[in-house]
């Protein structure tokens, strides 16, 4: 059976290289596509000579044929695609080839034309293995190459040989009857041991910097650490390319304001639509940062150990190691966090770390807590360079942390699932940075959150700019009118109806309309209340500042006391207040159940903890 | 004995795993009678367990490892 080969699948287990060897080999020409209906999600790429194209699909890394989590359902859903991959693209790690071949062993059960390639023989090297790879290609009967994905040794000599015939392997993988674990480890066995040989074992640095990243003390610190430098990156670096990207959007709809006629439209453009890209294009540079990070710890083997080391403590609260990742990614934004807990086997402990990802503070509430704290709370210095607003700030942190893990352990008494966890997880050795797939990963998590958010987020705003700028005729009549204020709007009405439901918790109206209108993103807060307040420019906090302290009752007193500003955080701190992530939930969990006790779940936590600030501090 | 027994840096050979939810994970990532495999350090709070098999490290629960029957091969540094 010979075929040209035409659409390629690169398959293999976690951490093997397969990411470096799939951005090596289509140069970076890839694209995402989503499978209608799913949330699965195939990475395509072309690998072109001359003419000739070959269409190169990755998966992600896979044990086995038998899918144990939903990542893996997706590497193994290609093989009943119609029409299937004609070949299969097999990468080992060579200084791990036993466990790496088991897969492979599988696959060649099912008669596809499959070549293999050899990763990482630098470490392979390290550890001493010496592979025969002529007497492998002899044993298997297809053909085999020695690569270096990281470096690109070896790639040319593989995509050459794409564009040549491959065979089907004739390598009988345990036995005619018997294709257990066992006996396909058996055959792996024998096939090694003809092909392969060890000279000297060489330790590998890995136990030594484990040593540190997994003691009982400095395990933690370290992991803290790093935290630390982590948030204060993203707070720090962020800022610029943020600051460039309000005054870009600001002069954009300066400019829009003198060239578009008067008239709705224009007032749909500039406070609709560019208002709401504006909105998401925003936070880009924090949530980059932050995933730029997070793969960097995820790609050189260091988040693995930390799943490792914190396993024991989330499991008391319902999760596992494995919801670290989601959890952190929380802080940058809960729609790809969400995403990433695909990786997690047991259906509890991902239903769980999906419920709870939401309360960890991401980056939309922070222009909330900016200005409220500002408000509120005075600069004064309180341990060295540490003032009090800073320490408000990371209290918020902790909060939301803190209500994510409560929320876990309530969770985890009431959904009732049989299927006991595991974890049971490779540690993979210690590498340097491969900072093309740092930055490939990075790119892609950035894209996804406006591709999913941006949608739901520009919709949204261009709905709320209708309802705060028309309103119902006075005479009763059903026609709409163009609101001369934002009282007599639609969003104002809505205000003032649920104003007697917020009162409690110390709302009027105003705060009202923007609870509303945070329902596109948290942040939108700031916006609205700009508008409420007829600050010119979104982006000018001081005036902003001043003209809401000023703002008094019919009492006389402030609108906004310390006891307002309080509850407002911790609004904001528990509410369910983002509508994507409501969708992302939908489209993981397949059912409308979950997101619906999450939205009411969250609300409901969200107008306790304002009612108990309020009623404790007024 | 089992797994969870082994004190670290001993060498034990696997004998049997029985039977669970996890047992066919545990034999896809290589825990397959005959395999040679190595206690090499435990979480802070003794649990997760990693242990070195054949080529690489495998990280479980104390409760998988319990799971896990095997032979110890030196009892000489198993005291």
């Amino acid at each position: 059976m010979e075929n040209k080969p035409s659409k390629i699948v690169l398959v293999g287990n976690p951490n093997c290289g397969k990411s470096s060897l799939f951005n090596n080999l289509t140069k970076l020409k890839q694209k995402i596509t989503n499978v209608p209906g799913t949330t699965i999600e195939n990475k395509v790429g072309t690998v072109s000579k001359g003419k000739q194209k070959i269409e190169l699909i990755d998966t992600p890394g896979t044990y086995s044929f038998n899918p144990k989590s939903l990542d893996e359902k997706e590497a193994i859903r290609i093989f009943f695609e119609d029409p299937p991959p004609n070949t299969i693209l097999y990468i080992a790690d060579a200084s791990n080839l036993k466990r790496n071949l088991f897969y492979f062993s599988q696959l060649a059960q099912h008669g596809i034309p499959m070549i293999l390639a050899l990763n990482m023989i630098d470490i392979a090297d390290f550890k001493g293995f010496e592979i025969d790879v002529e007497r492998l290609e002899k044993e298997l009967g297809i053909r085999v190459f020695k690569i270096n994905a990281r470096t690109g040794e070896g790639v040319n000599t593989l995509k050459k040989a794409l564009f040549e015939d491959q065979f089907v392997p004739h390598y009988p993988f345990g036995s005619e009857n018997d294709h257990t674990h066992e006996s396909h480890y058996d055959s792996i066995g024998k096939l090694l041991n003809k092909t392969t040989k060890i000279k000297t074992k060489r330790e590998l640095i890995t136990g030594k910097i484990d040593a540190f990243a997994t003691h009982p003390i400095l395990g933690y610190l370290i992991f803290l650490l790093v935290l630390l430098f982590i948030f204060q990156s993203v707070f720090t670096l962020a800022s610029y390319p943020m600051d460039w990207i309000e005054n870009g959007f600001g002069m954009l709809s300066e400019y829009l304001a003198n060239v578009l006629p008067d008239g709705w439209v224009k007032k749909l453009i500039i406070h609709g639509l560019v208002a709401g890209i504006a909105g998401v294009v925003v936070f880009v540079p924090q949530i980059a940062i932050l995933f730029f990070f997070m793969s960097l710890l995820e790609d050189t083997g260091y988040m693995a150990r930390v799943s490792f080391i914190m396993d024991k403590m989330l499991r008391g609260l319902g999760l596992s190691g494995k919801s670290v990742v989601p959890l952190l990614s929380g802080a940058a934004c809960a729609i790809p966090a969400i995403m990433s807990t695909r990786n997690i086997e047991n259906w509890k402990d991902r239903l769980i770390t999906i419920m709870v990802t939401p309360l960890m503070s991401c980056s939309a509430r922070l222009p909330v807590y900016t200005l409220l704290i500002s408000m509120a709370i005075p600069n004064t210095p309180v341990i060295g360079f540490i003032s009090l607003q800073a320490l408000v700030m990371l209290s918020m942190y902790v909060l939301g942390t803190v209500a994510a893990l409560v929320a876990a352990v309530i969770f985890k008494w009431f959904i009732k699932y049989n299927i006991p966890s595991y974890f049971i997880m490779e540690l993979p050795v210690y590498h340097s940075p491969r900072w093309g797939n740092i930055w490939v990963n990075c790119w892609q998590k950035s894209r996804s959150f406006v591709t999913e958010a941006g949608k739901i987020i520009l919709i949204i705003s261009v709905v709320l700019w209708f309802l705060a700028s028309y309103g119902p005729k006075t005479d009763q009549s059903l026609s709409i009118q163009e609101s001369p204020s934002l009282e007599q709007s639609y969003a104002g009405h809505f205000g003032k109806a649920i104003e007697p439901s917020i009162a409690p918790i110390g709302f009027d109206w105003k705060i009202g309309i923007a609870l509303i209108t945070s329902f596109a993103a948290r942040e939108v807060f700031v916006g609205t209340m700009s508008t409420i307040y007829s600050v010119g420019d979104e982006e000018d906090f001081d005036q902003l500042r001043e003209k809401m302290k000023k703002d008094r009752n019919q009492n006389g007193e402030p609108v906004y006391s310390l006891a307002v500003i309080l509850s407002l955080m911790v609004f904001y701190a528990f509410a369910m207040q983002c509508m994507s992530t409501l969708a992302v939930v939908y489209k993981e969990t397949r059912s409308w159940k979950w997101p619906t006790i999450q939205f009411v779940y969250m609300t409901v936590l969200a107008y306790f903890g304002s009612w108990v600030i309020f009623s404790v501090f007024s | 004995m089992r797994l969870t027994e082994l004190t670290i840096g001993s060498i034990a050979r696997i004998t049997s795993i029985e039977e669970s939810p996890y047992k066919e994970k545990l034999q896809e990532m290589g825990c397959i009678p005959g395999v040679l495999v190595k206690p090499i350090m435990k979480a802070p709070f003794g649990d997760p367990i990693a242990f070195e098999l054949e080529e690489y490290t495998l990280s479980m629960r104390k409760n998988e490892a319990h799971s896990v029957q095997v032979n110890l091969l030196n009892p000489l540094f198993n005291s």
